[in-house]
């Protein structure tokens, strides 16, 4: 088979490692490409809950005489202060129709806060037939000291939803914006929403 | 004893060559001798062995009572993790290349590595990344807590003594790709003329298997520790929910690392009980080719497992089949493995010298790891058993009566070619079952921890774990020390044996490192060795 004597060696080496070196770079970027590649893969199959879709409205979505649950769920991360929970715990909905959810959040501490919710959904392939039009969810909300705040999530379920998924839980976790230039500027500058 | 081998003729010219360099500093610094760097190899990981063994010494001593007797519970955290990372990256990983350094050109009749220089520096950066890594334990922030998964959130909520995790993990990664480039072009281009691939020993295949995985992977964790890295000092998010990264994301760049890791300890373990077996059961390697398509296939599987790490993140039912299935897949080429090995047993004119006994030692231990691997496969149990002592006792199974089992069986049986003296046999036996007899107490315990839903990673347990825990961290203390047995062997070997090894040394091995003198010349295969049915490995199954 192929080999060589060890005299031969020095340029076949080259060749060699210049070709597993490469492998080895590629294979770094590889770990990079995860990242693009991952939220392809995530949007694509619903995979984490997070294949929600935006639409400027319901439009002419058919209304369909099947209902689902949905259960609201509300969490805050541990590194800001406030209180945050859904105005219902569930709501039965039909499927096509465009609904509302409300959802509470107070600041309780004495200075501006701003923060950012993050969203996911379950069962994770309910997200893919979930489309919201409107949620705070698609912006930075700042909280003024010991403001209590109502916050509207407008959505619909499409009708297509898979026989089988009978509740869906629709779940946000409000996380602290360390960099927002809303609270930066000057305390006190916020409207409020809507 | 006599030395006469079939080429020692061809050494004699080169006698003028043969000898060491005599400045310390010349020996090991700026060595560029296989030979020389194996040994340096095998001296580290041996001391971070021992390292790594104190922190789990630390761990179990903690774990010996319910409640907290001796550390903090953040101390014990930077234990479980700093053990995980010494013990993978500094002990068993190393002392692989060692053996690869020593052995892979002896085994080939290739003069030296194919690229010494590098060789040098893939062995000098360990020593730097490990004196980083320690060091971050005596840092105000202390050294690495969240496992040595190194899990988002957990992981970045740690202080800034982060970085140097990371830069460690980064040169020990460096040092593993050196190493595995160096492997390849030696086995791929070095080999004597007429060692075919299909000749060439099984400990040699697997290495090279072993060394592509580390070129695959090893990279897609300094990806990883790189993208931590960032999120944690310059404020990306890519596993940061809050930025809109996914943490759970982590978890799969990690695993698609890890997974192949576990083999890249474990296929060389194969490797060397393949060569120990025949030799002391005085029959060839049963299926030979077998072997070496079972090792790749393990290989490839290993790419397509890596979720079963993860049963509990959320995953779709179709996602936890497919690893579920694809895991047990494993089950196949292992058994393979397990079965030629016993097979080539059957029927032997088996004696039980040390390398012997830890070889099957080996085979049966890490039956028991495999075993329980497959019970944890099950993604449906998997959920009851994730993050318990259950899967300690696994992976302790395959790891250290599996691959730190095979190191001490290969060090055993290369001992006396490399020192040119015997070893004391009572003492090795001594060693032997002193630690086969005190890793199941270890080790066989955890197992009921963990069906009784004994969490791991935490410092403290319910009551009704106390007498299991107790049993097990005896069998700890004693494990730990009989491992100052293996030392007190191998310093007599080096120093004080007056026993000489021959050429030969084993009646039954077979292999070209047995046709050079013990110990070998300091450069050896300057011309090409003859390949033939008596200087092959495996002759007589490869065809």
């Amino acid at each position: 088979m192929n080999t060589n004597s060890p005299q031969a060696g020095r340029t076949s080496h080259r060749k060699l490692v210049r070709k597993l070196v490469l492998l080895a770079v590629g294979m770094f970027g590889f770990g990079f490409a995860m990242w693009p590649l991952y939220n392809v893969f995530c949007d694509l199959t619903g995979l984490g809950g997070r294949g929600v879709k935006v639409a400027e409205s319901a439009g002419d979505v058919q209304k369909s005489d099947r209902h689902v649950k949905i259960r609201f769920d509300a969490t805050v991360n541990s590194g800001l202060p406030w209180v945050f929970e859904a105005k219902d715990k569930s709501s039965w909905v039909t499927l096509g129709e465009m609904t509302e959810a409300w959802y509470l959040a107070m600041n309780p501490a004495d200075q501006a806060i701003a923060g950012h919710a993050i969203y996911n959904v379950t069962p994770p392939e309910a997200s893919l037939y979930f489309v919201k039009t409107e949620c705070f969810c698609f912006t930075e909300q700042v909280l003024q000291a010991n403001e209590t705040k109502e916050m509207p999530v407008y959505y619909f379920i499409q009708p297509d939803l898979p026989e089988h998924i009978k509740e869906i839980t629709l779940s946000y976790t409000f996380y602290r914006d360390e960099n927002s230039t809303a609270v930066a500027q000057a305390a006190g500058s916020d409207s409020s929403p809507e | 004893m006599s030395i006469e081998t079939t080429h020692s003729h061809d050494e004699s010219h080169d006698d003028h060559h043969d000898h060491a360099p005599s400045g310390f500093l010349d020996r090991w610094l700026f060595t560029t001798n296989h030979k020389d760097i194996g040994t340096l190899y095998l001296v580290f990981s041996l001391l971070m062995f021992f390292i790594g063994g104190s922190m789990a010494m630390i761990i179990r001593a903690e774990l010996f009572m319910p409640g907290l007797q001796l550390v903090e519970p953040d101390f014990f955290n930077q234990m479980t993790t700093m053990h995980a990372l010494i013990m993978v990256f500094g002990a068993v990983m190393p002392a692989w290349v060692g053996f690869a350094n020593w052995m892979i050109p002896m085994m080939i009749g290739a003069p030296d590595m194919a690229l010494p220089r590098m060789n040098n520096w893939s062995f000098w950066i360990l020593p730097f990344a490990f004196t980083m890594l320690l060091s971050t334990l005596f840092m105000d922030s202390g050294g690495p807590a969240a496992g040595w998964t190194l899990y988002p959130p957990l992981s970045l909520q740690g202080g800034q003594s982060f970085a140097f995790v990371v830069f460690a993990v980064h040169m020990m990664g460096i040092s593993s790709i050196m190493g595995s480039i160096n492997v390849i072009a030696t086995i791929l281009n070095m080999r004597a003329p007429g060692m075919t691939l299909l000749k060439m020993p099984l400990f040699v295949w697997t290495w090279l298997i072993t060394a592509f995985l580390l070129i695959a992977v090893m990279p897609v964790l300094a990806g990883a520790v790189t993208m931590l890295l960032t999120d944690h000092f310059f404020g990306t998010s890519f596993f940061n929910a809050a930025g809109g990264g996914d943490p759970v994301m982590f978890q799969h760049i990690f695993w698609f690392f890890g997974h192949p890791e576990v083999y890249i300890m474990i296929l060389p373990a194969f490797g060397v009980v393949s060569e120990i077996i025949p030799t002391f059961a005085r029959k060839p390697l049963f299926g030979y080719t077998a072997m070496v398509y079972a090792t790749a296939s393990i290989a490839f599987l290993s790419f397509i497992v890596w979720a079963h790490h993860m049963f509990t993140v959320g995953m779709p039912l179709t996602g936890e089949l497919f690893f579920m299935y694809a895991t047990m897949l494993i089950a196949v080429p292992t058994g393979v493995k397990v079965f030629n090995w016993v097979s080539t047993m059957w029927r032997g004119s088996m004696t039980f010298e040390t390398p012997m006994l830890f070889a099957i030692g080996f085979v049966v231990l890490f039956t028991i790891g495999g075993l329980s691997g497959l019970m944890l496969a099950i993604a449906a149990v998997d959920l009851q058993y994730h993050d318990t002592y259950f899967v300690v006792a696994h992976f302790h199974y395959v790891l250290v009566p599996g691959a730190v089992f095979a190191l001490m069986a290969g060090t055993y049986y290369w001992l006396p070619k490399w020192t040119g003296h015997m070893y004391s046999e009572k003492w090795g036996k001594i060693h032997f079952w002193v630690s086969t007899i005190s890793v199941n107490i270890l080790f066989f315990p955890q197992h009921y921890l963990g069906l009784a839903g004994m969490p791991r990673r935490i410092p403290d347990y319910s009551t009704q774990f106390a007498d299991f825990n107790m049993i097990s961290s005896i069998g700890g203390f004693i494990f730990g020390a009989s491992q100052l047995i293996f030392v007190g062997v191998i310093v007599h070997c080096v120093y004080k044996s007056r026993k000489a090894a021959t050429a030969q040394v084993w009646e039954g091995a077979r292999g070209l490192e047995w046709t050079l003198s013990s110990p070998p010349p300091y450069h050896s295969f300057n011309t090409p060795p003859p390949i033939n049915a008596s200087t092959v490995a495996h002759a007589d199954e490869a065809h």
